[in-house]
């Protein structure tokens, strides 16, 4: 008989690590225990929620506190302490206008100007933005040659900087850009396209759905492979027309993704800044300028930082924001159940 | 390790406590640089640190945009620098340390600053000294030479008018195909470089800003016309909204513009850039019906109010102020001095180019025929509000959006808001 008995047995890592997180849980037992005993077990399901409710009221509830004081106080000063109250005037300097569909009319035209060109932006954006992100996942779906190096390079410029997008696009519409180049290659004028507001329009939605159409794709894309295939050999059995395919099996099963990408996108698209400010400036005049630039500029861009004002805009703002996503976890819940 | 040793580690911490390094004060300076200022700067400060181990001044190098933008939330928060070069006197007075009961000779400051101290005070205040001049500008044209010549025409003279320049470059521009006959910076600040020509005052009798008088009308009308014309393009006051800046110093280079009205600070620059490329000079300012002024203006470091450090500050202050490294300052940056003594004696540019140096004393013979009412606007302590309703709103009547008549009314609407504003207690 040998005196080496069997080799001992290697300790599963698992058994380790388990045994290590119900020491550290062991730890926390007894407070555990006495926090129970003080505020029951109902009590409990809050103290498990207390450092999320910390976290959001810090960064986002008190923010928004703030900015609501601040849209009832005055003055250039930054801390609320020293700014005068004025009640609701930022509110009513807002409000005060002729005639709601003409900005002129307004005392604060440029902020109504900036609603206006912000409704035109969202509506031309999402009928650009949902029609071509659906064609491109209806074809990205198909079983064409590289499918997959298609749907990275439709991804891709989700991944840049909307800084950098606005930049690219600038250097490729000026006088001397890119494209005037080609132009005047074939022989024709160049275009001065920041110049013309129908142009800059045109461009700031170009732009935005170029950059953000691949992120909206692969949720259709999602969605569409997650049909059953079996619908599409039994029409395919019955014979059924392309369209008739489209317009009676795929785009009623798509439907939920496509009203979760409507409204992420004009969500998305009443909150626009930074690329449209980068490429157009809010020109030519005040064609392209959005309701959050005017809220930047008079809060910091003006040489009297208004910020009872500004904050009284945003506010406006994320009342609009607020009933939109209120509509996002209406159509979710309808689509869960 | 024994109680000697414990002994001899105390002896050698007290003794690192109490050396030099740990005593030295950090002071941090915001700056921007239009050219080599920042470089030149860097160099001054680090000669003054040689002289004075005790004292670091770091230089937080910004855009000018984060000047006028950021700055002034970060000084109303109270988490600003020791010192910052600016441009906006009036609206930061309030922010700007009063370095008199630290300087070593209040009155050396006061003889060759004296009438730009005026520009640095809050209103009301008469002794307060917040800072020197890095520059002293002034807003005059610039020519390409060279597309004057290939194009044939004659280059208006001295006393020639806004219309004269504004004709001759529109012929230049049509027969060597340049896109901007007339480029004028989307600036209120060069803007009133050709209202106060017209015989703009801006300032009302209490005061207070009075934006749209006649000669604020008359410059209003001419910039609506020439864009009508085609004189300017719409791409510098058209493209943009708001109160943004765009400078034509790029298109300038580019040998795109032959008549850029934009001012003394673009030389060196220019100087650099352009070099052998084509031939630019700087030309007085047109004449209008009131006079044939620009407008002055120039950028300062001040101290700042909340300044842990105040007598440091002022040293570094002193030193930088002092003649000879002022005079020294202005020579390497080729800027026009804001240092009376040194304006009075003139500066020997270094490494200016014959056609800098040229340019240089166009723009010193322009300060001293700069209207009164241009000096009085630009040490207003609201010019900056009227600077920028006037480009905001003109903006909106170069692109076709509104009228001249409603822009001017809404100029007026727009400062009296933000006076308004302003003075809330």
């Amino acid at each position: 008989m040998s005196e080496t008995g069997p080799p001992p047995r290697a300790i599963p890592r698992e058994s380790l690590a388990s045994r290590l997180i119900q020491a550290v849980a062991g730890l926390l037992d007894r407070p555990m225990a006495w926090i129970q005993r003080a505020v029951g077990g109902r009590g409990m399901a809050y103290v498990f929620l207390a450092p999320n409710i910390l976290f959001f009221g810090l960064f986002v509830f008190l923010p928004i506190g703030i900015n609501m004081a601040m849209s009832l106080t005055g003055g250039t000063n930054l801390f609320l302490s020293e700014r005068p109250f004025v009640g609701t005037d930022h509110y009513r300097s807002l409000m005060q206008c002729g005639s709601y569909l003409d900005p002129a009319s307004c005392r604060e035209d440029h902020f109504w100007k900036g609603v206006s060109n912000t409704l035109k932006f969202t509506l031309f954006q999402m009928v650009a933005m949902v029609g071509t992100a659906l064609v491109t996942a209806l074809v990205l779906n198909r079983k064409i040659r590289g499918r997959g190096f298609f749907r990275a390079v439709y991804f891709f410029p989700v991944l840049l900087s909307p800084v950098v997008v606005a930049l690219i696009w600038k250097w490729i519409l000026q006088r001397d850009g890119l494209l005037n180049g080609a132009i005047t290659l074939v022989g024709g004028e160049k275009i001065l396209f920041f110049v013309e507001p129908g142009w800059a329009m045109f461009w700031a939605v170009f732009v935005s759905v170029w950059a953000h159409m691949g992120f909206y794709t692969l949720i259709l894309l999602a969605g569409l492979q997650a049909i059953p295939a079996d619908l599409y050999e039994a029409a395919e059995m019955d014979g059924t027309k392309p369209m008739r395919v489209l317009t009676r099996i795929t785009l009623p099963l798509l439907w939920p993704n496509l009203v979760v990408v409507l409204v992420l996108v004009l969500i998305k698209a009443v909150q626009t800044f930074d690329e449209v400010f980068v490429l157009t400036g809010g020109g030519p005049g005040t064609a392209t300028l959005m309701v959050v630039q005017y809220i930047y500029e008079t809060a910091f861009a003006n040489q009297v930082q208004n910020f009872g004002l500004a904050a009284a805009a945003s506010m406006l703002l994320g009342a609009v924001l607020f009933a939109l996503t209120m509509l996002q976890l209406w159509i979710a819940r309808r689509k869960a159940a | 390790m024994n109680r000697r040793h414990w002994l001899a580690g105390a002896l050698v911490a007290a003794a690192l406590a109490s050396s030099p390094v740990q005593a030295q004060t950090t002071l941090r300076m915001t700056w921007y640089s239009d050219g080599n200022e920042g470089e030149v700067m860097r160099d001054l400060l680090n000669r003054f640190e040689a002289g004075n181990p005790g004292i670091k001044v770091v230089l937080d190098t910004v855009p000018f945009k984060a000047i006028n933008e950021n700055l002034p939330v970060q000084l109303a928060a109270g988490q600003g620098p020791d010192m910052a070069r600016i441009v906006d006197f009036g609206g930061l007075a309030k922010f700007a340390l009063d370095l008199r009961p630290h300087l070593a000779n209040a009155g050396y400051w006061e003889q060759n600053f004296g009438p730009f101290l005026e520009w640095m005070r809050e209103p009301g205040n008469t002794t307060a000294i917040p800072g020197y001049m890095t520059q002293l500008t002034v807003t005059g044209p610039l020519v390409n030479k060279t597309l004057f010549e290939q194009a044939g025409v004659a280059i208006p003279g001295p006393k020639a008018t806004w219309e004269d320049w504004a004709r001759a470059s529109k012929a230049v521009a049509d027969k060597v195909k340049a896109p901007y006959p007339v480029a004028l910076d989307r600036s209120g600040h060069r803007f009133f470089g050709l209202a106060v020509s017209q015989g703009a005052k801006m300032i009302g009798a209490d005061g207070l800003p009075a934006p749209a008088d006649e000669g604020f009308r008359r410059a209003a009308q001419l910039i609506v016309d020439w864009h009508k014309a085609g004189v300017m393009s719409k791409e510098l006051w058209g493209s943009v909204s708001g109160t943004a800046y765009r400078g034509a110093n790029e298109e300038f280079k580019n040998a795109q513009v032959p008549f850029y009205l934009s001012g003394s600070w673009q030389i060196a620059q220019f100087d650099k850039t352009v070099g052998n490329a084509f031939d630019w000079i700087a030309a007085p300012t047109p004449c209008g019906p009131a006079n044939c002024s620009g407008m002055p203006g120039g950028a300062g470091v001040i101290g700042i109010k909340a300044t842990k450090h105040p007598a440091e500050v002022a040293k570094v202050m002193d030193f930088l102020a002092s003649e000879p490294v002022l005079s020294e300052f202005y020579a390497r940056t080729l800027f026009v001095p804001g240092h009376i003594g040194i304006a009075k004696k003139g500066v020997a540019y270094q490494g200016a180019s014959p056609q800098a140096a040229a340019a240089l004393k166009v723009f010193g013979d322009a300060v001293a025929a700069l209207d009164p009412a241009a000096y009085r606007i630009q040490g207003n302590a609201y010019s900056r509000i009227v600077f920028n309703a006037a480009i905001s709103r003109l903006g909106q009547a170069v692109a076709g959006e509104i009228s001249l008549d409603d822009a001017i009314k809404r100029i007026d609407s727009d400062v009296a808001q933000q006076v308004a504003e302003r003075n809330k207690k």
